[in-house]
């Protein structure tokens, strides 16, 4: 069994349903954007504020974007018994599982990185620190889909599982958030931003190479 | 091939069965009945490998099927509850991305001929959405067409389906029994298969 067709399958198949319900891609691109734009009506329209806030801000907000579009990422498969066929086809799990990720992120996380520049450019981030928001942004995003999918796996057919995600995880996303920021900081400060971007790194290698396992045991508990 | 061995299955508090001994060979039909609620769905899983026994165990060809699991699924098809047929795709395309993902390689002609077997030649690109509850089992049931699975685990095959369809499915059934395949189904309707006698496994006995 050739394990890359398959996930180019699952990709293929993800990515067309996306573009059949754009909707749902686009809600999380909006919310992003405006969960962005409260934090100057909040806090007042001090260019300097805004300008050492920036990073987090988008950061923050990037985060609970990413967290919206959790619920989808197997309750539609739940629900129509695909994810029973998933499992049942000779494939093994964390194949499929990898290839689910992907596409999530693909769907989600860079639409966000994608707009993240304009955000940091209304609130004056300088050259240098939007190419490392980006950057930043590039090496945390997916690891959002990745830590996400346990939650999204572990919650599957409970009721207000959605609330549930978030409680789970969002404390987990908290190093993902610090280092990210810091990162954007790091590069406003002059301190520069190679450290907080290589612990990114390295966040990133450790949930590609662990989380499918994790997902795939939640999802056996799931559909039991 | 097949062998249930001293299954139990319990959900939350309740035991649904227990001591249960079952087998199967190639070209036999084992229909599962019992009462709604008697734990028929749950025997199918814990066989097909959704779900773990309570106690005893399930082999395929004298092995346990979690040790086999690869062979074991590349050789058994599934129909459940929830026929899996994505609402946003057509019924090609469900069909098509079904056969891929579990690694079967069908070419165009051969989905159309499997969609066109089960007459649903003429809404081959409709979206799902658009067909009814129906049509939808009948685009399941087209998977078992091209699956070319040894052993065949239906629950409730026959539900929504009209008369032409239930005659189709029971002609499909009798030709993979002939062909030596196997098949374990729960349904509420009589199946009438020429010149297979059924076995019967009552879970309310």
């Amino acid at each position: 069994m050739n394990m890359t067709q398959t996930v180019m399958v699952l990709l293929r198949r993800e990515l067309m349903l996306a573009m059949r319900r754009r909707g749902d891609v686009l809600t999380v691109l909006f919310f992003f954007v405006i969960v962005a734009s409260l934090f100057p009506l909040g806090v007042g329209p001090d260019p300097k504020l805004l300008r050492l806030m920036g990073g987090g801000v988008v950061w923050v907000s990037a985060l609970l974007a990413a967290m919206l579009s959790l619920g989808r990422m197997f309750a539609s498969d739940y629900a129509d018994g695909t994810l029973e066929q998933l499992i049942l086809t000779p494939t093994p799990p964390v194949v499929w599982i990898t290839g689910k990720m992907l596409a999530h992120w693909l769907v989600s996380g860079v639409p966000l990185i994608l707009v993240a520049p304009v955000l940091g450019v209304q609130f004056g981030l300088s050259n240098e620190a939007l190419g490392v928001l980006v950057f930043s942004l590039l090496l945390g995003t997916p690891v959002l889909s990745l830590i996400g999918a346990i939650g999204a796996a572990l919650t599957l057919g409970l009721r207000g599982g959605g609330v549930l995600v978030s409680l789970l995880v969002l404390p987990l996303y908290i190093p993902v958030l610090i280092f990210g920021a810091g990162a954007v900081d790091g590069a406003m400060s002059g301190l520069g931003a190679e450290a907080h971007l290589s612990l990114l790194g390295g966040i990133l290698i450790l949930a590609f190479m662990l989380t499918p396992w994790a997902v795939s045991a939640a999802l056996r508990i799931s559909i039991e | 091939m097949l062998e249930g061995k001293d299954l139990a299955c319990v959900r939350g508090e309740r035991t649904l069965f227990n001591h249960l001994n079952f087998s199967l060979q190639e070209g036999e039909l084992l229909l599962v009945q019992g009462a709604n609620g008697s734990g028929k769905t749950s025997l199918l899983r814990l066989v097909c490998g959704l779900m773990a026994p309570e106690f005893g165990e399930v082999l395929w060809r004298g092995e346990k099927i979690g040790a086999v699991r690869e062979s074991y699924h590349a050789e058994m098809a599934y129909f459940g509850h929830a026929p899996a047929v994505k609402e946003d795709l057509s019924a090609f395309e469900n069909l098509d991305f079904a056969c891929r993902l579990a690694g079967i390689p069908v070419s165009r002609d051969e989905v159309k001929g499997a969609l066109g077997h089960l007459g649903l030649g003429h809404c081959l690109n409709l979206p799902a959405k658009s067909l009814s509850q129906g049509q939808r089992r009948r685009v399941a049931l087209s998977r078992l067409l091209l699956a070319k699975a040894r052993l065949w685990i239906l629950d409730e095959p026959l539900t929504a389906l009209d008369q032409a369809a239930l005659k189709l499915v029971q002609s499909l059934l009798g030709e993979h029994l002939r062909q030596g395949g196997m098949a374990l189904l729960t349904t509420h309707q009589p199946v009438m298969i020429p010149g297979i006698a059924p076995k019967i496994l009552d879970l309310s006995a």
